[in-house]
């Protein structure tokens, strides 16, 4: 047996919408299995841990092993033929990290710096998931237990010390932030949606999750805005009603599918007197424009149509971009720790074996010597030892710790074998 | 003695304001946080000074414009950070802080180490109840024009769709109109009060209560100029836009009746410059 194989490592396949197609992808999740995929990992007898990461946008497995090759074949193989895709070549899409690289991954797939949309909140709940069916199905252990808390944590810390995912970057929940950029606290305050469009739908809830109370929905059929007043909380208006609804808005969304102009600036300007001037904020997300462009002019109104919008997305986007960079620094922090700490775990059971043949050693001898002296007090008898405990002690002082601190990376193995040598113990490091 | 502590003062003014502009930069919240409580050392030491001035020449140190200008820095200093305490505005400190150093500048370098007897006009127990009271409504007026200044800049930013770093660092127009108009509400009381404690004193000095001097005349066009503006904002509900350019009108009117009638309009008030 050699060496190598006694230490513990991290193996991770996996492959994400960068390395494979959808297709691809929804057959290595194994949805179709007639027993869960973690089971069938977790059955594999080089795995000693395993857990199973399924999203839409990635499938991953992750195991911790004594022998990282023949760990990743077996994964390979069996993923492979459950799947059904041995002889489809897609071993190419597959990506293959191992220790530090393994744990680097994980680190920026729960800080969502492997994401399609870089900073994107969703990816850390599913990671979280993947977990917690491990941990309850126990196929997680001691390693992978202290991986994935990590990563958690590391996550958490990018998201508080990073602006990674501070700025919106989809149309509607741009369009939340403006508000609020306008508004402030949006509790207490109107919202009015012209038209019932799916996305003036996501707008809306995003406003009534940052406290929009009250609701209006004006739509030509008043039936769907019944329906949608009703799915949102709302009040229903026919359009008829528009005029004595803006007096009361404070936020429009409109996305009527109407030809031609909806909301002309000449009402906006009627209205802007009796609603004794507060502010008033409009986004057009139709496609051809609801609200006529000369709106924006007026003072107090502020209108931004579906392009303006996606400007914002788009500068946001960038700015993750650099924010993501400070990000990965902190991962690469954590990825030396967390490293550090693995490979100290085979030392673990050398220095468990030192001490106690160091203790076999003294109670042989002191055995010995108290037979001895049969005539010892008791306060002579605990002298003595002390004073054995207190010379193995010191004796084992130094190599512990040479062994947990002094060893270079590079050639740890020949001197963790030096080690065992010279006080003649087993060099079996797996501890069994 | 208490002209070394105002210089003291202006150091660590100097430094609450850098501060405030390193956090306006960097968004770090605890250069906010030293700052705040490098203003708050400023202040207290500022007060002291004063104080100390007080003692030092024997009478309160209103009459000239040093030391003019030295409390309304102390005012305008405390007046942000009590409001801060209670209201934060985001990055108002780094618009504020500027002004109280500036200001402070201006008092170190006028206020004389020589004090001239107090002439009898001015020995009069209404002088520093007039002189403090205008002062203070100066101060919170300063903080109303700041805000408005930094309404007004917002407002271009949505308006002219430049969400950049500006946008990004100034709080919302709500906010800063709310704000605005809460300064406007307790300044132009204040205000009023130092206009009538300043004829009651001018009937005590010279037997007339009004006698249109270029000083009252100013201050009551500076008086009409914010009644009109509270008045449009409470009844017509004028809020945003307009009223920051009103705000911002009725306090360049209020620094001229301050400095500018002072220097260049003589008058019964120009002793004020201590030099005249």
């Amino acid at each position: 047996m050699s060496q190598a194989r006694n230490r513990q490592e991290i193996v991770l396949l996996g492959v994400n919408h960068r390395t494979a197609p959808v297709e691809v992808r929804e057959r290595l999740a194994l949805r179709e299995l007639d027993r869960p995929a973690l089971e069938m990992f977790a059955g594999l007898d080089a795995c000693e841990e395993v857990v199973f990461l399924s999203t839409c946008n990635r499938v991953e497995v992750i195991a911790s092993c004594r022998d990282g090759r023949r760990c990743a074949r077996q994964i390979m193989d069996a993923w492979l033929s459950a799947s059904g895709l041995q002889d489809e070549g897609v071993e190419s899409c597959l990506y293959r990290y191992e220790n530090s690289e393994a744990v680097r991954h994980i680190f920026r797939v729960a800080a969502s710096l492997d994401s399609m949309i870089v900073g994107e909140p969703q990816i850390l709940g599913q990671l979280k998931d993947a977990y917690r069916e491990a941990s309850e199905k126990k196929s997680s252990g001691q390693i992978l237990n202290r991986l994935f808390h990590k990563a958690f944590s590391v996550a958490k810390r990018i998201r508080t010390e990073t602006r990674i995912a501070s700025q919106a970057v989809s149309i509607s929940y741009a369009a939340v932030e403006l508000a609020r950029k306008i508004f402030g606290d949006l509790s207490g305050k109107k919202a009015l949606l012209v038209g019932a469009g799916e996305m003036a739908e996501l707008a809306a809830q995003h406003l009534k999750t940052h406290g929009v109370r009250d609701l209006m929905v004006a739509n030509r059929t008043l039936e769907r805005a019944v329906q949608l007043s009703q799915e949102l909380g709302g009040k229903a208006l026919s359009l008829d009603e528009l005029d004595s609804a803006l007096i009361e808005a404070d936020i429009v969304i409109s996305s009527t599918g109407a030809p031609g102009i909806v909301i002309p600036a000449d009402l906006v300007r009627s209205i802007m007197r009796p609603r004794r001037h507060r502010l008033l904020f409009f986004i057009d997300i139709a496609v051809p424009r609801d609200i006529d462009p000369a709106v924006n002019d007026i003072e107090n109104v502020y209108l931004y149509d579906i392009d303006e919008l996606k400007e914002v997305v788009e500068e946001n986007k960038a700015e993750r971009q650099k924010e993501a960079k400070k990000a990965e620094r902190m991962v690469e922090e954590e990825v030396i720790k967390f490293t550090r700490w693995l490979e100290s775990l085979d030392i673990v059971p050398i220095i468990q074996r030192l001490q106690e043949k160091a203790e076999q050693v003294r109670q042989k001898e002191l055995q010995k010597t108290l037979k001895r002296l049969p005539n010892l007090s008791d306060k002579e008898r605990a002298a003595i030892e002390k004073l054995t405990k207190s010379l193995s002690g010191k004796l084992l002082h130094d190599p512990i710790i040479y062994l947990k601190k002094g060893i270079d990376s590079e050639d740890r193995d020949q001197a963790l074998a030096a080690v065992c040598r010279i006080f003649g113990i087993d060099d079996n490091r797996d501890g069994s | 003695m208490d002209a070394f502590l105002l210089r003291i003062t202006l150091i660590i003014y100097v430094a609450a304001t850098a501060g405030y502009l390193v956090h306006m930069i960097t968004l770090r919240k605890d250069a906010e946080r030293v700052s705040f409580l490098v203003l708050l050392a400023g202040t207290v030491l500022h007060a002291g000074a004063i104080a100390m001035r007080w003692v030092a020449i024997g009478h309160p140190p209103f009459t000239g414009m040093g030391e003019t200008l030295s409390f309304l820095a102390l005012a305008l200093s405390a007046n942000f950070l009590l409001f801060q305490y209670g209201h934060k505005v985001k990055n108002l400190g780094a618009f504020v802080s500027p002004v109280i150093t500036l200001i402070t500048v201006a008092a170190v370098s006028l206020q004389s180490g020589a004090v001239a007897p107090l002439p009898p006009v001015l020995r009069s127990l209404w002088l520093p109840f007039h002189a403090a009271i205008c002062l203070l409504s100066y101060a919170i007026l300063t903080l109303s024009f700041l805000i408005s200044l930094m309404y007004l800049l917002q407002e271009r930013q949505i308006k002219k769709k430049r969400l950049g770093a500006i946008f990004k660092r100034l709080p919302s127009l709500e906010t800063l109109d709310i704000m605005a108009e809460r300064c406007l509400k307790i300044g132009f009381p204040l205000l009023t009060l130092g206009i009538i404690t300043g004829s009651i004193w001018a009937e005590k000095a010279w037997g007339a209560y009004w006698s249109w001097d270029p000083k009252e005349t100013w201050s009551l066009i500076t008086w009409f100029l914010y009644a009109a503006l509270l008045h449009q904002r409470l009844t017509v509900g004028w809020r945003g836009r307009r009223s920051a350019y009103m705000t911002i009108i009725g306090y360049l009117t209020l620094v001229f009746t301050f400095l500018g009638v002072t220097y260049l309009l003589p008058g019964a008030h120009s002793y004020v410059a201590g030099t005249k």
